[in-house]
């Protein structure tokens, strides 16, 4: 039943919380598709030793370029290295990059934004203008910015991603509390003696977090395109470890004859973030709280 | 009016002021002394302790960080954004020759975003879950998800080492040769635009489905005016302001994948000069290049600001 759908039934019974949500969620194909995709790629970056077929740094100049074959399905670079099992390995770095940077980003950013919020007046108006500073950069610049402050190294690309992450957080953690915080229940918390820090920790992150967690997923996917961005452009996890984003650079050159070469890790990288975009999709529609208890 | 305008210049001015900071401070927590990376640029062999005194008295790097700041603010507002450390050519000369062309590919991709994005939204918001609907809608997803660099890369092979209708990278200028200048930024404009496409025709979908279902709609068609009217003069201006906004949002987008669509396809402009001066360590250049593009999109959110407020008269003006 689609969404439209079962708003428009009146007078349904109304069923568990967990029940409601994991039917709408999964009432979308693109939303199911996102899901497979996204556990294949867990799958693939877990079981990597096992899955790739070859070494992914094995340099081979006897089989160097092959073009997709039997032995290779996916070819082989100019150092012979084969690209199925790069492209496998890749996914540990994406999804890892992604991962520890939408975990540091949204803590720094929710933070920020909770404090933001709670107290408003002249402590709103002083974070919120340095996160309209920060907003004012392209997301990518800044990255490039700190990246090349920092250095090279995973390390800080995960650094430069998550300060660049940090402000969409910070933003909408804010809007959501300055809502969240007018209900008579943060009211009576405070005149029940609650503390601050009580009332923003058991509170108010609570109930703001639902657009929260679709944020996170959706980032999830535009962290992993940044990351490949900045591996792309050189700068962001160096050679010889496999990314997707350099994978893509490298096959460049011999785009003519071998264009697998870039093509593979590039749907790749795509594939991913759709499916956490579709996945972040059926979230929101799954906590929109304005279907609660109707299916 | 006049007061709300007042109030976005003065917060953009605050956050122009907080950005220039932030770009001062970026250059002077560099890892590593600038005036080392200076004297070594300029080979020289053995620097004695009153050497480096000197030139750092001759660079104002013995004053207080405050009072660096206003050197080189001053400095800036004279249009001098210090020397590159690799040539010793001033900075700003190589920025404004290359802010004019990805400007010219920006503008053109902020162009096609709009014609072709919002159209298609509003297309499908009216003819909702129809194949067109589901087709569109299927293409935004994509477009909001591809990694741009990589879709360049399949234009290049596709549209010019196979079928050889263009060339495969690089830029002319339309005033030296306007049908090469043409067929040269096809791939790359596009490429620029694929995002704010996808994100115009997503945003312009769901806020025209929003407005389709409000009272005042419904008293329109009951009055009997035919669909064009419903849609062209009821639906669309509401419908549409929240696509202001998101078409704001896109100056950043396409300012920051100029950064990679430069770099794919060998066009001189400013993101492209950005990644190389990353890989030089050339910092002059990346903060210039950081101001430069924060100036601009501070400014382009201003625009929005203001336009959104002439368009909707609900905006309250305190």
């Amino acid at each position: 039943m689609s969404i439209e759908a079962a708003l428009r039934t009146e007078n349904t019974p109304r069923v568990s919380e967990l029940r409601r949500f994991f039917k709408v969620f999964f009432s979308r194909g693109v939303v199911v598709f996102g899901m497979i995709i996204i556990l294949l790629f867990i799958i693939a970056a877990i079981f990597a030793p096992w899955l790739a077929p070859y070494d992914p740094d094995k340099i081979d100049m006897n089989n160097a370029l092959l073009q997709p074959g039997k032995a290779h399905w996916l070819g082989t670079d100019a150092l012979g290295r084969d690209t199925l099992s790069r492209t496998i390995y890749g996914t540990q770095i994406s999804l890892i990059i992604g991962l520890v940077v939408v975990v540091l980003g949204s803590i720094v950013g929710m933070t920020l934004g909770l404090i933001a919020g709670y107290f408003g007046s002249w402590t709103h108006a002083v974070i919120m203008r340095v996160i309209d500073t920060l907003m004012a950069f392209p997301m990518l610049i800044l990255a490039l910015l700190i990246a090349s402050l920092l250095g090279e190294g995973i390390r800080n690309v995960i650094m430069a991603l998550s300060f660049a992450m940090v402000p969409a957080y910070a933003r909408l953690m804010c809007g959501q509390v300055m809502t969240v915080k007018e209900n008579d229940y943060i009211l009576a918390g405070r005149s029940m003696g609650a503390s601050h820090t009580r009332i923003m920790l058991r509170h108010l992150t609570p109930n703001c977090f639902p657009p929260l967690i679709v944020m996170m997923t959706m980032m999830l996917g535009t962290t992993i395109l940044a990351e490949a961005g900045l591996s792309f452009l050189g700068i962001g996890v160096q050679p010889p470890v496999a990314t997707w984003g350099n994978m893509v650079n490298d096959g460049r050159q011999y785009l003519l004859t071998n264009p697998i070469l870039s093509f593979a890790p590039g749907l790749a990288i795509m594939l991913v973030v759709y499916a956490f975009n579709m996945v972040g999709d059926g979230l929101r529609d799954a906590l929109d709280p304005q279907l609660r208890g109707v299916i | 009016m006049t007061t709300y305008i007042i109030r976005r210049l003065i917060l953009a001015a605050i956050v122009l002021f907080l950005v220039s900071v932030f770009v001062f401070l970026a250059m002077r927590l560099l890892p590593g002394d600038p005036v080392l990376m200076y004297m070594s640029a300029s080979s020289v062999q053995e620097i004695t302790d009153e050497q480096l005194a000197q030139v750092r008295h001759q660079f104002g790097l013995d004053k207080t960080l405050p009072m660096q700041y206003v050197d080189w603010i001053t400095g800036v507002f004279r249009g001098d954004l210090g020397k590159s450390i690799l040539n010793r050519s001033p900075v700003i000369d190589e920025i404004l020759r290359r802010i004019p062309i990805t400007a010219y590919l920006g503008i053109l991709a902020f162009i096609v975003a709009t014609i072709i994005g919002i159209p298609a939204g509003v297309l499908c918001a009216i003819r909702r879950g129809s194949w067109l609907d589901n087709f569109v809608t299927t293409l935004a997803n994509i477009g909001i998800t591809v990694p741009v660099f990589w879709l360049g890369i399949i234009l290049i092979y596709v549209f010019a080492l196979h079928f050889r209708w263009l060339p495969v990278m690089g830029y002319t200028s339309p005033f030296d040769d306007f049908w090469l200048s043409i067929k040269q930024i096809i791939m790359p404009v596009f490429c620029l635009a694929v995002g704010p496409i996808a994100g115009n025709a997503r945003q312009a979908r769901s806020s025209m489905l929003e407005v389709i279902r409000r009272d005042y709609i419904r008293t329109a068609w009951s009055k009997g005016l035919t669909e064009r009217a419903v849609i062209m003069k009821h639906a669309l201006k509401n419908g549409l302001m929240p696509v202001v906004t998101l078409s704001g949002m896109g100056v950043g987008t396409i300012l920051g994948g100029a950064v990679l669509i430069e770099q794919v396809f060998n066009i001189p402009g400013m993101g492209r000069l950005a990644v190389t001066s990353v890989m030089n360590q050339d910092y002059p250049y990346v903060q210039a290049i950081a101001l430069v593009m924060a100036i601009s999109i501070v400014f382009s959110n201003l625009l929005v600001d203001i336009s959104y407020g002439w368009l909707d008269p609900r905006v309250h003006y305190d």
